[in-house]
């Protein structure tokens, strides 16, 4: 093969090289936003939808209430679960949402779900309790965005 | 109130989340063209025209590429998708290399009339295989990472026996002057590759359990918060472990590896710093101690301090890789154009030296920023990780990569002493090869289940009421 050829393929392949890095980043880009990207899509789903249940979580939508469970405190501290149509289950658990790795955790300890438009947390009659703020509930109750949620240890919330 | 809960419940989940399979398939054909590419340039630049069975090669990579591909689709659906491309692409690349060494080294033994040596490429290409089908298995095995973790001391039994093995009379072979290997009949293995994957098991799943203990502070010296003191045993244990490595086997890579391993993994699941104090203090201290007492790691000092007054005997092999970076500069000789097997090892050891010559620095450094790409993936995963073993396991694999190419890199460019450690996927070493597609399976495992949507409840109600037959 002459030189100019070798010469022109060298620095080709340097330069598909150097694209197939741009070509992973720019896939990797997407998982900037990984939040955005993990909430639920909009329930109103084009078709098979039942038209008496379509209406309430649009109603809920305007409500603003959270998407996402953030973990500020304890050993799972940044983890971020994002709240979707099914209920997330936290506890010790391996079949958990949240698994907490938690002396002070139940293995069922408590559920967030969604109900009326409002994330509504329930306790799953644990030991240590659930604490909403600085009480402990006895009944399944609204869990507003940014009140703290104490699961032994760990402390979380639900933002926006 | 119990229509809107129907209603959020009966919305379909797994839509939200996509797969991002189609993505991951691209990547992988131009992770094929690419290494194709480079195959048939290193034909046209030594022999005028594609190389043997070109063709074969394309096919079986391909077949391999598809079969890691479809693996994963059927097993491992959220897995991330940009950590299979890469690491396939890196194995390719590797392929090539070994491929154009094989080459040089069969001109060279025709103009010395010695017989044809036998291709190294041939058996890495089976070992890629192997790994590729050993992906699909362990995909296929290890369903949920989480369950990994009842095996805790098993696993620290089978990574101890699998480090001691080499030391049996009989079954150990010493090759280049480390015993490291184990051989049975034509075969010969390194179990210490697989030895890393059992002890990152054990240690995530140690950690996960004796985490709190090891976080509590004793006091603060020098503003640095040291743990307790009858915490240090397992501290101490893992320094042990990596000199009595260096003594019995003397291979400095392998011993920096584990205690590197172990003290990442001991500061993710404690986030104290101490750790990372005293793990700096007691590697100085075990260098100081191996400098002092082996004659051969003394000697890699060494060379490493000036190698060009060794130039012609113990420091050869750095010196010519060193002129190997050298004669590449900026953007490389080409594939097939450079003289890289002329460094001792250029296909295991010193690979990184091979490309840095016929690829140049701009290779070089995408290269190493595939390796970034797949340690930042590691990473990734564990960050998202919702339990915390999956998380110590994701840390402690990905800092592996980390550490080997940091070692490797460093070594052949004269930044640290140089020890002998395969380049991770490119190197030539089964071995080595199969336990980093392990490992790629593993993390790949690990981001399913944290990316996986949880299964679809029809709502409370149904899910708790069922119809029983009697």
């Amino acid at each position: 093969m002459s030189e100019l050829a070798l010469t022109l393929l060298r620095l080709g392949f340097l330069v598909l090289l150097w694209v197939g890095v741009l070509f992973t980043l720019s896939v990797l880009r997407r998982d900037l936003r990984a939040p955005r990207e993990a909430r639920p899509a909009p329930v109103a789903a084009p078709g098979g939808q039942q038209p008496a249940a379509s209406s309430p979580p649009r109603r809920a939508r305007s409500g603003g209430k959270g998407s996402r469970l953030v973990v500020t405190e304890g050993p799972l501290s940044g983890t971020v679960v994002p709240l979707g149509t099914t209920p997330v289950t936290i506890g010790r658990a391996a079949d958990s949402t949240l698994v907490v790795e938690d002396d002070y955790a139940s293995t069922n300890h408590c559920r967030i779900y969604s109900a009326g438009g409002e994330w509504v947390v329930e306790d799953l009659n644990s030991t240590n309790g659930t604490w909403l703020d600085r009480t402990r509930i006895t009944r399944p109750t609204v869990l507003p965005v940014g009140v703290p949620l104490r699961v032994g240890r760990s402390v979380m919330q639900v933002r926006k | 109130m119990s229509a809107a809960v129907a209603a959020d419940a009966v919305a379909p989940d797994n839509a939200e989340q996509p797969t991002r399979r189609g993505q991951e398939l691209l990547l992988l054909c131009f992770a094929w063209v690419l290494g194709s590419l480079a195959l048939a340039n290193v034909g046209w630049a030594t022999q005028d025209g594609l190389p043997a069975r070109f063709w074969t090669a394309l096919a079986v990579l391909a077949g391999a590429g598809l079969v890691a591909h479809a693996a994963v689709r059927a097993l491992a659906p959220y897995a991330e998708p940009v950590m299979l491309p890469t690491a396939y692409l890196l194995n390719y690349l590797g392929l090539v290399m070994i491929y154009r060494l094989d080459v040089a080294a069969a001109r060279r033994a025709e103009e010395n009339g010695s017989p044809a040596p036998t291709p190294e490429v041939i058996g890495q290409l089976t070992w890629t295989v192997l790994g590729v089908l050993l992906l699909a298995a362990v995909l296929l095995i290890v369903r949920d990472h989480r369950k990994l973790q009842r095996y805790t001391y098993i696993s620290l039994i089978v990574g101890v026996a699998l480090l001691l093995l080499p030391l049996v009379p009989g079954l150990g072979t010493t090759i280049n002057g480390a015993r490291l290997w184990i051989s049975v009949g034509p075969f010969s293995f390194q179990p210490g590759e697989l030895a890393k994957i059992a002890l990152a098991i054990f240690l995530a799943g140690y950690l996960v359990t004796h985490r709190e203990s090891l976080a509590i502070v004793r006091r603060k010296v020098l503003g640095v918060s040291l743990p307790r003191g009858r915490d240090l045993g397992p501290l101490l244990g893992a320094w042990l472990l990596a000199l009595a490595i260096m003594a019995f086997e003397t291979d400095l890579g392998t011993a920096a590896i584990f205690f590197g391993m172990f003290v990442a993994m001991v500061y993710v699941a404690t986030q104290r710093r101490g750790w990372l104090v005293l793990g700096a203090f007691l590697l100085v201290v075990g260098g100081l101690l191996a400098n002092l007492l082996y004659g051969h790691v003394r000697t890699r000092v060494q060379i490493w301090l000036d190698p060009f007054e060794f130039a012609n005997d113990q420091g050869y092999q750095i010196v010519q890789s060193l002129y190997g970076l050298a004669n590449g500069g900026l953007l490389g000789t080409g594939w097939g154009q450079g003289y890289p097997q002329l460094v001792p090892f250029a296909s295991s050891d010193f690979i990184l030296s091979a490309f840095g010559e016929e690829l140049g620095l701009t290779g070089i450094f995408a290269v190493l920023l595939f390796y970034a790409i797949l340690v930042q993936r590691g990473l990734r995963t564990a960050v998202a990780c919702r339990d915390v073993f999956g998380r110590l396991l994701a840390t402690g694999l990905a800092f592996v990569f980390a550490l080997q190419v940091f070692i490797v890199a460093g070594g052949v460019t004269k930044l640290i002493p140089l020890t002998g450690l395969t380049t991770p996927f490119l190197s030539a070493g089964g071995s080595a090869l199969i336990a980093n597609w392990i490992m790629v399976a593993l993390l790949l495992r690990i981001s399913d289940i944290t990316r996986r949507p949880d299964p679809v409840i029809q709502s409370p109600d149904q899910a708790l009421t069922q119809v029983v037959r009697l």
